[in-house]
């Protein structure tokens, strides 16, 4: 997969990416790279990364979609992580790693409940 | 010792390689009736043990068998290398600890998603990693 290849959509003030391949490193850092330029660009004050397509997150990916979380969160921009499946969640808890600091939704609507409720305050 | 029904080896030396073995992996376990959480269960072990093997030794051999012991079927795993070794296999098993700037969960973490975990190491000679998941129904 090459820089870029993965579709950013802005929704309002907020950017939605949806990963639906391995983050393995050759992109992982070209996607969070992405991410934060179009970020700064489009002035988006809120992320929403959907992995309801990743049918695993090992420690790796987690760590990279916890990073891009907190990048986006040094520029200004909240992260909601949606979508995990049941099997992955229950697999990373079960490898002792909960995510904790980063936020969650059960899906695309929820998240962006969650960012606009964030946008209130 | 349970029986081997079928065994496939690949070399692991690029993270393509990673990828392609726990996409093996995953398609057996499907294909041997592995409900959800143990298919993710045992891909997750097998992209944590293979990456171990790409960053700690830069190669090494992912071994994916199918086994029976007479009552269940399964599916073992062997990812070995000739790479530094490891020091402090306790330390290395408990988790939270890295050499090479990870989360230091491969070891830990994998052994909590699989049903047998055994480790054999060896400094300056290699690493053996074993882990077996048994199919639930």
């Amino acid at each position: 997969m090459t820089r870029g290849s993965i579709p950013i959509l802005r929704v309002g003030s907020n950017l939605i990416v949806s990963v639906q391949r391995d983050l393995h490193d050759a992109i992982a850092e070209a996607f969070q790279e992405d991410l934060l330029v179009t970020i700064e660009k489009d002035g988006a004050t809120g992320l929403l990364i959907d992995i309801s397509a990743l049918d695993m997150v090992d420690s790796y990916v987690a760590r990279v979609l916890a990073d891009t979380g907190r990048m986006a969160k040094l520029m200004g921009t909240e992260t909601v992580i949606v979508g995990m499946r049941p099997e992955v969640a229950a697999t990373l808890v079960r490898m002792g790693y909960t995510m904790a600091g980063v936020r969650t939704a059960l899906n695309v609507d929820e998240g962006l409940i969650v960012l606009a409720r964030r946008g209130r305050k | 010792m349970p029986k081997v029904l079928s065994r496939n080896e690949q070399e692991i030396s690029t993270e393509d390689d990673v990828v392609v073995f726990r996409r093996k992996v995953r398609a057996l376990a499907q294909q041997r009736g592995f409900d959800p959480f143990a298919t993710a269960a045992l891909t997750t072990a097998a992209s944590e043990l293979a990456r171990n093997v790409l960053v700690h030794a830069a190669r090494g051999l992912g071994v994916l068998e199918e086994v029976n012991d007479g009552r269940r079927s399964g599916l073992r795993l062997e990812l070995r290398d000739e790479g530094p070794g490891i020091v402090d296999v306790e330390r290395a098993l408990a988790g939270g600890f890295s050499t090479a700037h990870s989360l230091g969960l491969g070891l830990s973490g994998s052994r909590r998603l699989v049903d047998d975990f055994q480790l054999e190491s060896t400094v300056g000679v290699g690493t053996v990693v074993t882990v077996v998941k048994w199919a639930r129904f």
